[in-house]
């Protein structure tokens, strides 16, 4: 029996002042959120979603790693070494045979020996096993500048001797070290997701706030304009606004007018969410009474209804991030967003672009490829977890 | 019903305009035009064409007149001979080239359509009728996958499985031996075992989507007053569910054809580059590259195009199917 | 004995919720008889809905049947229902074969998508060997048999397209497709007006001995208790802690619940004794100035040709109020009553100018003394007149924002007119909850810790904060249960005396008008039909409207059923 719990008799009915309820285990009282404000009853219950609570903490240590990719990265992104073209992951192995014939401590790779395809007539790396490289935390690396200014070549880890090769997650075409790739693609990738979104949601606020709260000719001016966007195929259109970059303009515009496109894709949605909660709330009875109140305008939407908005529109931002971050990623796919020299997941994928490419090196299809679903996992489980917790109040 | 027709196709005129001014838009943006890409083509060749002969050929493209000329130019001939321009790059008529692409993209996009209904039909109801069972919450997660997964990775990744461990020939409609061949069983058999990868890659984020708002909205309607009713009428419980909460659900389904159309036909797009698929995303994208204008115009507004009728589609399958709708 | 068709022996629920079970009913046990009613009583939440679903085994999710008995005594012997599987095939010939299920909101209780006519053939061929057509044939007879006109074409239309009281006949002919043995009302007339109510009542009472069914019926109205009862059973926190037969519930019942609830409905049937004995011809000689005057006031709906979309396809524009006057003296309570749709509270919302007005005038008497057209106003000047007349709404879960703490909702008017310092305006909350009493410590929570009455005394110390001298409240008490409802209106008498308001009471309830007000207005259709003393209009009306409405109202007094001797009035 799950619940053999009998009523509670009591002996005096009319004493009874509620419903009879018994605890589900015994000692937990039933919560009191009385004078909890809606910022901690959406906490309380976001927390209670263990899935969304693990994807916030997985998003922001993606974001870590982007902020300190410098130091993280064993290696610098565009340092290419053309003798270790396409090198296999190494494994990190612990134990290695000692001068005395026993085993040591000692961290370490195993290095690369070529061979030669009989057939192709093609070089190949092959692990070492005999080849030891030893490794290290906090070992002096190639030089490099801590967000572009402190001066630093203390890497987290790394080759002892700085000369050795150290493939952790394998090399590229160039023998660039796809990990420092990785990790310095997550500073971009990441970031991109995040400007668009706040590009996009500025634009959607503003159009959503003016449509929904002063309704009538302007309203149906910008849906019918929302309309038109969003009823275009958004590739194309991507594609069509990409392709108009032109070849020489420097990195940082491109970075730039990439995220403009981007988040072009969002703030249409986004405005149709502020216009409808706008629509909604200005009906309610709450909001006519603060009107009745004496409130002006700005009062009503400042105090009144955008405290009610704030948590969907932070979830639905939430939820727009991974659509931007699939954007980039499918634009450099396709050499029409950011290019190399600037390092993005996109840009990291693009060297997978063909079966035979990624046969001859799984791992550049593999690992970028994680790297774009896991972000894009866990803001969807965040964002899903923060909108069903946005509205505390309704049940 | 048939005002409620014709005024929603009136709708449709302001906004077919708009999307003809961004499309336009979009391909008048790159600075310089086809002649400068070209031009710049030839001299990295080392070739090089005299001043008058440049000339000559932009008043013959009609790349010398002001933009709203050529837009006009441009628009009175699709709507007058449905005449799309002519593709400078291919040196044909972008019509001759345009409707092969668009028929297979349309195919495409509707195959994946047929497919995205007939995996999350059943599991959306089991979903929703199930909730918080243990399948519904592996389908859930496996729907969250499936909508972090971008198109085109998938497609790579199911292409090199397709190669590493089925031995395939992987990208394009046939094999080669059938890309000539007459139809017969064992090209349609080839067809298949090619479409498998881009129907699997373009029905999955689709899939994903219309199970969650299936879930979402039977849960809704399995809380409604009128399920208790056809309850206490002593129907059994598939009966109910099926008669009831799940026709009007299935609301949400038919409207669906107006924004997966849009989701497919980009997802089409994106796949059909990576896997080499005759439809029009590769076109379009060497077309916007090169500045190829008048086709890549023309293929973005027929995207558009087919969005919008898609749309129609499903307002007015939703209109046959609801008649709250049918009599407002 | 013969005539119990269904036996209810120690029937227990639980709700297993996610941090408690809630045993929403404890030990219930009641019988039925063919040919009588029993009235199944109780405020909300006193598990009396999930004890009739449980009759039938259709309880909602988490709910769950611990124990009991739910003896069906049939042809083949008595079954428990209580030990039949859920999804088997006996529980499911029940459902509708010998158990019908009538339930209240009848705008969503049947499909939406599916014609009247289909859903009542599915009944009936769910049950009977039966061609579809002479499905449909009996069909057409039951609507017959439940008054609605033109049965036969009435069965290819959908639900929208019919009224409320013409979907709840639809739900009953239904219920009846296949001549159950037992119909369960649960609250079937909640949702109507009185005069419908009336008639849906009448109806069920008269089928119901025509077939010598034996009838549950759920509300929480004593006044439909008193009229259509045979038995009764209090339900209280899902215990019965009374039943007997209806006279001795109604005239010696011995549970201090049932009294106070009875006391709550009763009281409500006369003019409350708290009132000051405000001398009508006062009023009425015009010794005194009104604070509000309205004259010639009308709203028209969609009159102005839409321009082509918006779905609009009214033809000439609703006139929701029309043409309207009245005086609204100081210190006078004045009750606006009508059924829905009669343009009662468009009429709150003009004088407000929350909606605004298509023509006509509001004269409001400012403290001063001197007199201003309220429909001129700008906004600065319609700010002060919001100070100085208030509203109380309706619905005490909306009204209230969920996102502030009470102290901010009710010390928002206070701070927004400028004339207090933050800590003022904390002492002013203080004061003001005591006066609606509440504890002033409650002022750090938010709406959603306040029970609905609680809810409802906050939205008064909200209207009160700005020491206003009109209240208009509109269906101030509706959202209420009967005992909870009278000691708001005692809590807004008791404030009017020391304050000196006047009030104008929407309500579609006649007994909480009489009970409140000094005159009462009566509206039909946009107008006013008939104004005057509360009292004489609650019992000697004039007008044919105002009578056919007073005698729909159910008195709780079962010695003197009113409903069924009421005044039937042909529409017009």
């Amino acid at each position: 029996m799950l619940a053999g719990n009998r009523p509670l008799v009591s002996s005096l009915a009319s004493a009874e002042t509620g419903p009879a309820v018994s605890p589900l285990k015994p000692g937990a009282s039933i919560a009191s959120d009385a004078a909890a404000g809606q910022w901690t009853l959406i906490r309380h219950r976001f927390f209670r979603n263990k899935v969304a609570a693990f994807a916030g903490c997985i998003i922001l240590l993606l974001y870590l790693i982007g902020a300190f990719a410098e130091f993280l990265a064993p290696g610098l992104p565009n340092a290419s070494r053309p003798q270790y073209t396409f090198a296999p992951p190494q494994r990190i192995s612990f134990f290695a045979p000692g001068a005395d014939g026993g085993r040591e401590f000692l961290p370490h790779v195993k290095g690369y020996r070529i061979e030669i395809e009989p057939q192709a007539l093609r070089r190949t790396f092959v692990i070492d096993e005999n080849k030891v490289i030893p490794i290290g935390f906090f070992v002096d690396g190639p030089a490099y500048r801590l967000w572009g200014l402190i001066p630093m070549t203390t890497h987290l880890m790394g080759p002892l001797d700085s000369r050795e090769p150290m493939y952790l997650l394998g090399s590229d075409r160039l023998g660039r070290d796809l990990l420092s790739r990785l990790i310095y693609g997550t500073r971009i990738s990441m970031s991109i997701g995040l400007a668009g979104v706040a590009i996009s949601l500025t634009l959607g606020i503003v159009f959503g706030a003016i449509s929904g709260f002063y309704g009538g000719w302007v309203d149906t001016v910008i849906q019918r304009v929302i309309e038109i966007v969003s009823a275009m195929p958004t590739i194309p259109l991507w594609l069509g606004l990409a392709a108009a970059i032109p070849l020489t303009w420097s990195p940082l515009s491109v970075y730039f007018v990439v995220t403009l496109i981007v988040s072009l894709l969002g703030w249409t949605g986004l405005a149709r969410e502020v216009r409808g909660r706008f629509f909604a709330l200005r009906g309610e009875d709450f909001v006519t009474a603060a009107r009745l109140d004496g409130s002006r305008e700005r009062r009503i939407i400042f105090r009144h209804i955008l405290p009610s908005l704030t948590s969907h529109i932070l979830a639905v931002v939430t939820l727009a991030v991974p659509t931007m971050i699939v954007a980039e990623t499918s634009l450099s796919f396709l050499g029409v967003g950011l290019k190399p020299p600037v390092v993005s997941w996109g840009v990291l994928l693009q060297d997978a672009q063909n079966v035979r490419s990624v046969a001859t090196a799984p791992w550049l299809l593999i690992w970028p490829s994680l790297a774009v679903v896991t972000a894009v996992l866990s803001f969807n489980f965040f964002g899903d977890g923060l909108r069903d917790a946005a509205d505390p109040y309704d049940s | 019903m048939l005002a409620y027709i014709i005024r929603r196709v009136l709708y449709m005129i302001p906004t077919l305009f708009g999307m003809s001014l961004i499309a336009f838009m979009i391909i008048q943006l790159p600075p310089g035009d086809y002649l400068t890409s070209l031009l710049s083509t030839m001299a990295d060749g080392g070739q090089n064409l005299d001043e008058a002969t440049i000339a000559r050929l932009r008043s013959q493209y009609g790349l010398d007149q002001p933009v709203y000329v050529q837009y006009l130019v441009w628009i009175t001939g699709i709507l007058t001979r449905g005449d799309f321009g002519y593709s400078f790059e291919w040196n044909q008529p972008v019509s001759t080239l345009i409707w092969d692409r668009m028929g297979s993209t349309l195919m495409i996009s509707l195959a994946s359509l047929l497919l995205v209904w007939a995996i999350s039909l059943p599991i959306g109801i089991y979903s929703a009728v199930r909730r918080h069972s243990f399948g519904d919450h592996a389908f859930t997660f496996l729907g969250f996958i499936g909508l972090a997964i971008p198109n085109f990775i998938l497609a790579l990744t199911l292409m090199y499985v397709g190669y590493r461990y089925f031995g395939q020939s992987v990208g394009g409609i046939f094999s080669p031996q059938y890309v000539d061949a007459p139809w017969s069983m064992a090209k349609f058999l080839d067809m298949l075992s090619h479409m498998w990868i881009p129907l699997i890659v373009i029905a999955m984020s689709g899939t994903a989507a219309m199970i969650r708002v299936l879930r979402a909205n039977l849960s809704d309607e399995l809380s409604r007053p009128y399920v208790v009713t056809a309850r206490a009428k002593g129907l059994p419980e598939h009966k109910v569910i099926l008669k009831y909460p799940v026709r009007i659900a299935l609301n949400p389904f038919v409207s669906s054809i107006g924004w997966v159309l849009p989701d497919l036909v980009s997802g089409v797009t994106i796949t059909a580059i990576v896997l080499n698929l005759p439809t029009a995303g590769p076109l379009l994208l060497r077309a916007l590259v090169g500045q190829d204008m008048y086709l890549a115009g023309s293929f973005i507004l027929l995207m558009g195009v087919l969005t919008l009728v898609g749309m129609l589609i499903s307002d007015i399958l939703l209109a046959v199917l609801d008649p709250r709708i049918r009599f407002n | 004995m013969q005539d119990i068709i269904l036996s209810v022996r120690n029937l227990s629920l639980d709700f297993r919720l996610r941090t408690h079970i809630l045993h929403a009913v404890r030990d219930v046990s009641f019988d039925l008889r063919r040919g009588k009613t029993l009235c199944l009583v109780g405020e909300s939440g006193s598990g009396k809905s999930v004890t009739a679903r449980a009759l039938m085994r259709i309880i909602d999710k988490p709910g769950r049947l611990v124990s009991g008995q739910i003896l069906l005594d049939g042809p083949g012997g008595v079954v428990d229902i209580a030990g039949l599987p859920e999804r088997g095939r006996e529980i499911l010939a029940l459902r509708g074969g010998r158990i019908g299920l009538v339930f209240q909101e009848p705008m969503s209780s049947l499909s939406p998508v599916h014609t009247i006519g289909s859903q009542i053939v599915e009944a009936i061929r769910q049950h009977r060997k039966l061609s579809k057509k002479d499905a449909r044939l009996r069909a057409a007879d039951l609507l017959r048999q439940v008054e609605i006109p033109d049965p036969e074409r009435m069965l290819d239309r959908y639900t929208f397209e019919f009224s409320g009281g013409m979907r709840q006949r639809a739900m009953i002919a239904m219920a009846l497709a296949c001549d159950p043995d037992i119909l369960i009302a649960d609250e079937p007339t909640t949702a109507l007006d009185v005069t419908t109510q009336a008639e849906i009542l009448d109806l069920i009472r008269r089928l119901q001995q025509e077939r010598g069914m034996a009838m549950l019926l759920i509300t929480h109205d004593m006044g439909v208790v008193a009229e259509i009862a045979d038995e009764v059973a209090v339900m209280r926190y899902g215990r019965i802690v009374e039943s007997g037969p209806v006279d001795s519930i109604f005239h010696a019942s011995s549970h201090p619940y049932t009294r106070q609830l009875l006391d709550a409905t009763v009281r409500l049937e006369s003019g409350a004794a708290a009132r000051s004995p405000a001398a009508t011809s006062v009023f009425e000689a015009k010794a005194v100035e009104p604070v509000i005057s309205v004259r010639g006031l009308s709203k028209t709906y969609g009159s102005i040709g839409k321009i082509f979309g918006f779905g609009g396809g009214s033809s000439g524009g609703l006139k929701a109020v029309d043409n309207v006057d009245f005086d609204l003296y100081p210190g006078e309570n004045l009750g606006i009553v009508g059924e829905s749709g009669s343009g009662k509270t468009t009429i709150g919302r003009l004088l407000l100018r929350i909606t605004e007005p298509t023509s006509g005038s509001i004269a409001y008497r400012a403290p001063e003394g001197r007199s201003v057209d309220v429909t001129g106003l700008n906004k600065t000047e319609l700010r002060a007149y919001h100070r100085d007349v208030r509203l109380i709404f309706q619905d005490p879960f909306a009204s209230l924002n969920p996102r502030m703490t009470v102290r901010q909702i009710i010390a928002d008017p206070l701070l927004v007119s400028g004339q207090m310092s933050d800590r003022q305006a904390g002492e002013r909350v203080a004061e003001l909850l005591r006066l609606v009493g509440l504890d002033p410590l409650a002022m750090e929570r938010y709406p959603h810790a306040f029970s609905g009455g609680q809810r409802q005394r906050i939205g008064i110390a909200r209207a009160l904060a700005l020491e206003p001298r009109v209240i208009i409240a509109d269906e101030a008490t509706s959202a209420l249960d009967v005992s909870i409802r009278s000691q708001i209106l005692d809590l807004l008498l008791s404030i009017q005396q020391r304050l000196g308001l006047s009030f104008i009471f929407i309500s579609h309830d006649i007994s909480v008008v009489r009970y409140f007000c000094d005159r009462v207005a009566v509206m039909h259709k946009g107008r006013i039909v008939e104004t005057g003393d509360a009292e004489t209009i609650c019992t000697n009306p004039s007008e044919p409207y105002t009578r056919r409405l007073i005698s729909s109202v159910p008195n709780p007094d079962p010695r003197n059923k009113r409903m069924l001797h009421r005044m039937r009035l042909q529409e017009t």
